[in-house]
Order: structure tokens, then sequence, then C-alpha cells
């Protein structure tokens, strides 16, 4: 490896004596039994004909030199080249045996290959070559980095590079250069380089492994720091789950915001209306599978309006036909709307069968960001954040805006004042249900991109939706995003140390002992009053 | 109320709770489980018309607890009005806490042959916990079976009462409490066998649990456990606490201007009735012979509520009513058309709420006053079945 590296300095140096021929009294070595001369070899032939030793190492590390009769040959298919001029031979020799080689010599030559990619001109194998080094970077090829470092004009590059430098320089005799190399490391973020540093702190045997204590001191420093630097992408990515975790539950529970928080009826089938999105956005991938193959990716999009579609007609039917016969009665309504939810959770599995129904996530919402080596934001995720806060502020907008918003708050504080001033409240209640309704479809449409998509989807996410409108406070939208939220980002942290199950236990005896302290929830009406 | 309740002995107050008629019913419903029952199920020759098979006794058994479950149910909603939806909970509370006996019972019968339950062995647990020493005592798990989910009870009724959470603040946290519940039972570590909950008994006070002779007894057992939850029912609602109870269901803060403190009143009624749902917990699991978690599930406990409501609520026999009908209607449909089962369940909620706000009771005292005098007065007779 040191050899290696040594000579490909010398190759640097002295690239322009590169030759068109090498000499076989090189290539010899090569097919010789023992690493050890091998390796010596890989080193001599680099020095003295560096340019095109390339390809010949290339064929080394492939498989694809072989030894015929005197001389040295690469095997190209059906084609034989001589090792040594690089002239075709006609025609192939028959007798060649193949250059066997062991791992270690198959490490140095994958080292010294990386090395010589960069200074490719394509950038993308420069970057590889870059990364490849970073593993195995050590002190020998400290003059090849800097030669590199020098050329390069990419910052990315440039980053690793100089960290594969600093790794390198790990190795130097001189504590100074150890020292500068330790401190550059720490300001990375990768565990890869903690690793790294971690044995420098370490003791073999009775000896320490780095002799010097400044630098034992300065990579204890550095690994803290990288270490803190982990712990805090750890923490952004655990918020950005929780993040997502609470926009979640915050379409679930927007829709239930409005007919819960806002109209005071208290729907036991929100579930199934999400399951009735969720559906919707089954059925429109099924509808473009047969009919738009070509724009399938585009299904989510036509999804969105026909679940709220979909969700609010179901709403608007329930309302007509069961909720408006049951308004000031709570727990009748309770009850109720528990039996259409056991209605709509078997017409389902009537309907579309008891397995759960494969939705796919559009190509365009694959992949994520790599924020940091150990932080990736998946774009499923992303697009559910955003598309909750495009909801609330729709919802939001309507509700404050629009002159139909304006009834349902007037009907909401005073219903028969509202009724006296000419409000058709009987309407105004049923498209107010309409509309949340037709949210919860919004929701069940982001849910199937995530989650099951099956007949008893709507069951798991009813007392969660309750639980949100409850702690955030009845009839407060603040109130509802603030709880999704907390609630989202509260869970996530607590399953890092206690497992999902007792995260969401816990969350719920939260709940239970937060009611108990504050029973009108976090953003409780300001006021005096007393019930009946 | 008699002039001077103090100086009537209790169990002479307790009897006279029940009038004639209701001594009559009860008489003979007691005799037809005590004696009827064994002789039909254990002399008579499978083959005799009046032969009652082991699903007769099971389904039957099962139901008389589920009615056990429903008159609690009606002492808090029907006549509290507070609508708990976590009577699963203490159901389940009361099964599992049986069921302990239950498993220790089988002894080094099951697969592993070894002294712990087969699920313990199953986690390669060396001991038992601490919260399964002395479940091989019968006496202590009865004993168990009525502390415990009342204790739990209890202490979450005064946290909640005393907040004044009420309506359907109250039904969602119970909600929560009995969901949160159930994940806890699900997980292997609680140490209640996870999903798959305790099965496979095999005796119960050394006497093989499937042996017909112990299902009668435990058929005989359930039916004078509700007897004895009806008359303790009855009892409660006709004195001045059942007054005040209703009072409150009312008018609460009328009662609390009144000087009442409601938190007691109903803090007593809401143990009173986890107390009995454990009860009938622990009477139903030797006879279905499983409980795992999913008896926690929030269906399970609006399920009840339904039995209530179709029967009538704040009628008592409404309750046992309501819990045979649904519960026969369910037996039939999931062996006949399981698919149609929840429709059918659905339609029921809706139908109930929306047309018989008294139930089944309160239809059949309409229909009577009907015939009887031609319709008048409806809505008055109407509000008298209630009270």
């Amino acid at each position: 490896m040191r050899t290696i590296g040594l000579l490909l300095c010398g190759w640097l140096l002295s690239a322009s004596l590169a030759q068109a021929a090498i000499d076989p009294a090189l290539l010899k070595p090569l097919a010789s039994d023992d690493s050890d001369t091998k390796i010596a070899a890989i080193t001599a032939l680099a020095q003295a004909a560096p340019a095109e030793a390339l390809p010949v190492l290339k064929a080394l590390a492939d498989d694809s030199l072989a030894v015929a009769g005197e001389r040295l040959v690469v095997v190209d298919g059906d084609r034989v080249f001589d090792a040594a001029t690089n002239a075709e031979i006609k025609p192939a020799p028959a007798a060649r045996e193949a250059i066997g080689i062991n791992n270690r010599v198959r490490r140095e030559l994958a080292a010294a290959l990386a090395a010589l990619r960069l200074f490719s001109d394509e950038r993308a194998v420069r970057w590889q070559a870059a990364q490849e080094v970073t593993l195995s970077a050590d002190a020998k090829m400290l003059p090849l980095l800097d030669k590199a470092l020098a050329a390069e004009a990419d910052p990315e590059i440039r980053t690793r590079l100089q960290l594969a430098h600093a790794q390198a320089s790990l190795g130097s005799a001189d504590a100074e250069v150890r020292l500068a190399a330790v401190r550059t490391l720490g300001e990375s973020s990768d565990p890869n380089v903690r690793q790294l540093l971690i044995p420098l702190t370490e003791k073999k045997g009775d000896n320490w492994v780095d002799p010097d204590s400044g630098v034992r001191a300065a990579a204890g420093t550095s690994i803290r720091s990288i270490e803190q630097r982990l712990a805090w992408a750890d923490n952004l990515g655990r918020a950005f789950t929780g993040l997502s975790l609470g926009s979640i539950l915050l379409l679930a529970a927007l829709g239930l915001a409005i007919t819960y928080g806002v109209m005071g009826v208290i729907n036991m089938a929100h579930g199934e209306l999400l399951m009735v999105g969720a559906y919707s956005a089954w059925a429109m991938q099924s509808v473009f599978r047969a009919y738009l193959p070509g724009s399938l990716d585009w299904y989510l999009l036509a999804a969105i309006p026909v679940g709220f579609l979909s969700a609010a007609l179901v709403g608007i039917l329930m309302e007509r036909i069961v909720i408006r016969h049951l308004y000031g009665r709570p727990l009748e309504t309770l009850l109720a709307t528990w039996g259409i939810s056991l209605f709509l959770m078997q017409a389902a599995r009537t309907l579309f069968g008891a397995q759960n129904v494969e939705v796919a996530n559009p190509v365009w919402m694959a992949g994520g960001i790599e924020v940091m080596p150990n932080l990736m934001l998946p774009w499923n995720r992303i697009i559910i954040v955003a598309f909750s806060i495009a909801v609330l502020v729709a919802m939001w907008a309507i509700l404050n805006l629009s002159r139909l918003g304006m009834f349902v708050r007037a009907v909401t504080q005073n219903r028969a004042m509202a009724g006296c001033v000419g409000v058709p409240t009987g309407r105004i209640d049923t498209l107010a249900f309409g509309l949340g309704a037709g949210i919860a479809g919004l929701g069940g449409v982001a849910l199937s991109q995530i989650a099951n998509v099956g007949p008893a989807m709507g069951q798991g996410y009813i007392v969660d939706s309750f639980m949100v409108v409850v702690l955030g406070g009845v009839g407060q939208l603040a109130g509802a995003v603030w709880a999704a939220l907390g609630l989202g980002v509260f869970t996530k942290f607590l399953e890092g140390w206690t497992g999902a199950v007792v995260a969401k236990i816990v969350v719920l005896v939260f709940i239970i002992i937060f009611i108990q302290k504050r029973p009108q929830g976090l953003f409780a009406l300001k006021g005096r009053f007393v019930e009946s | 109320m008699s002039p001077s309740p103090a100086r009537t002995p209790f169990i002479v107050r307790l009897g006279r709770s029940f009038n004639a008629r209701s001594w009559q019913m009860a008489g003979l419903f007691a005799a037809f489980a005590l004696i009827a029952v064994p002789v039909m199920h254990l002399v008579l020759p499978p083959d005799h018309p009046l032969y009652l098979s082991t699903y007769f006794i099971t389904l039957t058994g099962k139901i008389l607890c589920y009615a056990i479950v429903a008159v609690a149910m009606d002492l808090i909603w029907g006549y509290g009005g507070i609508l708990s939806l976590g009577h699963g909970l203490f159901f389940a509370l009361g099964g599992y806490t049986f069921g302990m006996y239950l498993m220790r019972q089988i002894g080094r019968d099951g697969s592993y042959q070894s002294d712990l339950p087969d699920f313990m062995v199953f986690l390669d647990w060396k001991e038992l916990p601490w919260f399964w020493a002395g479940s091989d005592n019968f006496l202590w798990v009865v004993l168990l079976v009525l502390v415990v989910p009342a204790l739990i009870a209890f202490i979450f009724g005064y946290f909640a009462f005393r907040s004044r959470i009420k309506g359907v603040y109250f039904s969602i946290i119970t909600q929560a409490l009995t969901y949160a519940a159930m994940l806890l039972f699900f997980r292997n570590e609680t140490g209640f066998g996870g999903n798959n909950g305790f099965t496979d008994f095999k005796r119960i006070l050394g006497y093989s649990i499937t042996a017909p002779e112990t299902r009668v007894v435990l058929f005989g057992l359930s039916a004078l456990a509700l007897i004895g939850t009806l008359l303790l029912a009855r009892f409660l609602v006709t004195s001045k606490y059942g007054r005040i109870l209703t009072a409150i269901r009312d008018a609460e803060s009328r009662v609390m201007f009144i000087g009442y403190n409601p938190l007691w009143y109903k803090l007593f009624v809401w143990t009173l009735s986890a107390m009995l749902c454990a009860i009938a917990g622990a009477l139903y699991v030797p006879q279905v012979g499983i409980i795992n978690p999913s008896e926690m599930s929030v269906g399970t406990s609006i399920e009840i509520a339904i039995w209530v409501a179709v029967g009538g609520r704040g009628t008592l026999i409404g309750a046992v009513i309501g819990a045979f009908v649904v519960n026969l209607a369910k037996s039939w449909f999931t062996v006949s058309f399981p698919e149609y089962w929840l429709f059918f369940l659905g339609t029921l909620f809706i139908v109930a709420t929306l047309y018989l706000p008294q139930g089944i009771v309160g239809l059949w005292v309409k229909l009577r006053q009907r015939a009887r005098r031609g319709g008048d007065d409806l809505a008055a007779e109407a509000k008298g079945a209630s009270a």
C-alpha cells in the first residue's frame, strides 16, 4: 500500500516520462506466486510506465491478466493483447494461465486504482474515487492527495479529499501533522470518521495507540464534536418523523375538528371517512392503470378531488339521514355514528374484499433528500407535511374568509340568533359536515401513501383523532394543530427510548392525566359559564 | 321510601326492593337455571327432545355474563347519565385476574410440562412475575377480581369526576384508557400472554373445566350472580341514593347548588359498575375458555352500550333483554350470514338511537298502553316507564 502510494507520487512527478511500451521484465514478476513480489511488481510497474500501468492493473483486478508462454497478456473476451505493447496477438495463444490474486493484493490494487482515477476527466469517476480513497487513505498517499487537491476544483470532491487527506495524515510520524489532521476530522459528521478516531484514544496493551498526549486529547475533542453533530442529526431526524406523524394526525383530526370541535357532533365514523378517501386513491389508481397507463404517476393528483368529493358525499348522506335527528344528544350521536362506521366498514369489505388493497407510491414520491450522512428525509413524508399545511390553510381560509365559513361560525356561536337573521342553519349543518367529511377524505388520500388501505384502517385512527381534538380544545383549530404536532413529535422522541407500543401507551396516559388538569384542552375558550 | 329506613335490617330492605311479581319471575328463573337446566343437560339422554346441548349451556352462560355487564352499564348510563366506553376493560380485567388462577390450575399439563404457564416458558422466563404471586390460591384470586378493577375504576373515576369531566369527554377518555390497556396487554412483556391471552384451561378447583357438571355449576352461578346484580341494582335505584343519582343525571349543576357533591355519588356507581363487570368477566372466562386483549377493543365496549340501548335505558330488565336479544342475534348471524352481521349491528345502532329511545321495553310499554287506552297520554306514560 505504502509502496504504491510512493510510486504513484513518483509517477505523478514524472508523468511526462510516460512511454508507449512496458519493459517485459517489469511485467514478469506480476505472474509470481508470492504476494509480496506481486505488490512490489505493481509498484515497480507503475513507477516505470504509469500511463500504461492503468489498463494492466485493471486487467489484474478483473482477473483477465494471464501468462502465455514467456509474456503476459490481457484477455478481453476472445481477443488477446500483449500486456507490454497493448498490441493484439493473432492468433490468440491457446495455452495461457490466468494470474490469481489474493485479497491482500486486491486491496492494494483497489487503492492504487482509486488513486489513479482521482485524475480522471469525469467528475463522477473522481467523486467515486475520492470516496474510495477516503476509506483507505494512509500517510504515503499524502503527496498524491496534495496533488489531487491542488488540481481539484469541485467543492464537494475537495471536501471529500480534505477528509481523506486528514485521514491519511493520521498515519504520519509527525505529531503536528497528526494533530492538524485530528482537528480537521473533527469537523466531519460521518459515523465512519468517528470509528477511525476512536482507536487513537485507546490503549493497545500497555501503550497508547497514539504516543502523543496532545493528539489524544484533540482526538477526544473531535470525537465528541462528531458525536454531538451525529446526535443533532439524529434528533433532527426524529423531529422530522415526529413532524410527519403530527401532520398525519393533523390530517386525520382536522375534519374531526370541524364536525366535533365546531359542530359538536361526535362522529365515530370519522375513521371510515378516512377509509373512503384512501379507497378513492386506490380507485383512481385502478382507473388510471386501465385507461391512462402513460400518466399513471399522476393518479394521485386526480385522487385528491375525488377523495374529497366522495367522502363529502358520504358525510352529507350521514348528516341528512341520521345525524340531523340527533343534534343536542351527543351520546346518542356517538352510538349512531358508531353504527354507521360498522356499516361502512362492512360495505368496504363486501365491495372491495377483506384484504388490504395495494396503493403504489408514484415515482415522484420515491427517494428523498440526504441532509447529512445519517439523515435522510423521504419525499413522501415531505409531501405529506406540505399537503397537510395546504389543507390547513385551505380550511382556515374557508372558515374565515368565505361566506359559508362565516355562516358556520355564526351557527356555532348562536344557532337561534343565526337562524333569526336568515342563515339557513339546517343547510349550513349539512354543508359543514360535508366539509369536515371531505377533509377526512383528503386525509385518507394522504394516508393511502404511507399506510395500509383496507376495510379496518379507519379504526386505527379514531382514538388518535379524538385525542388530538380533545387535547387541543374543542372548537379550536389552532389547538388541533398544536396538539397534533406536539403529539407527533413527543411520540417519536419517546419511541426512541421506549419502543413504539409503550410510547403510545404513555402518550394516551399522558392525555388522560392532562385532561384531568385542563378539561377544556390546551386552548380553552375564555369565559365564565356553567352548563345546565 | 320506608319512614325509618335505618331501623329496618339491610337484608329486608334489599329484599323489599323487588315487588312480588319480580320475586316470582326471579324464582322462576332461578328454578330454571338451577334445577331444570342441570336435569335437562345431565339426566336426559342426548336424543331426548328436551335435552339441552353443551352449545346451549355455553352460549346462554356467556350471555348471562353479558347481561350482568349490561345491568352494570345501565346503572351508570341509564341512571347516572355517564356513558362509559371502558367497561370492556373492567370485564377483561376480571377475566384476566381469574384467568391467572385457571392458568396455574393447568399445572404441569401444558405443552412444556413446566410449572410456569406455557407462554412464560415460551418467553424464556424463569419465574412468575410479582403480580402472579398467590394466583394459585382461589380465594386470593376471587379477592383480586373484586378489588383490582374496582381500585382502578376508583382512582380513574376520582380524578375524572373531581375535574368534572362529563358527557362525551368522559366517554372519550374512558375509550382512550381501554385502548391504552389493550395495547399494554398485547405486549408479551406485560405478562398476560400477549395477543393469545389465556386459554387451554384444564380445571377449576381441581374439577375438569370441560365436564358437563362443571359447566352446569358455572351456569347456575352466573344465573345467581345476575339475579343478585338485579336485586342490588333495583335496591340502589329505588333508594334515596338512586334518586340523587338520577337527579345528577338530569341536572348536575342544580344538584350541586342544592348542596350535594356529585363526586361521591358518581364515583360509587362507577366503581360498583366496574366491580360487577369484573365479576361477570371472572364468570365468563371459565365458560368460554379464552380471554385475550380483543375484549378491550374499542368496539367491544361500545357494543355493551348498544345492548342497553336496544333493551331500554333506565330499565334494569331492559338491559338484560337487550343483552340477550343482541347476542342471540349475533350468534345466529355469525353462523348463518357472517358477512351481514356488521350490517345488522350497524343498523341496530342507528335504529335504536333514532327510533327506539326507550328500547324494547319502552316500545312494549307504549304498545300495551295504546292497546289499553287507545293511545292517550303516550308521552307521559313513556316518561313513567323510564323513572
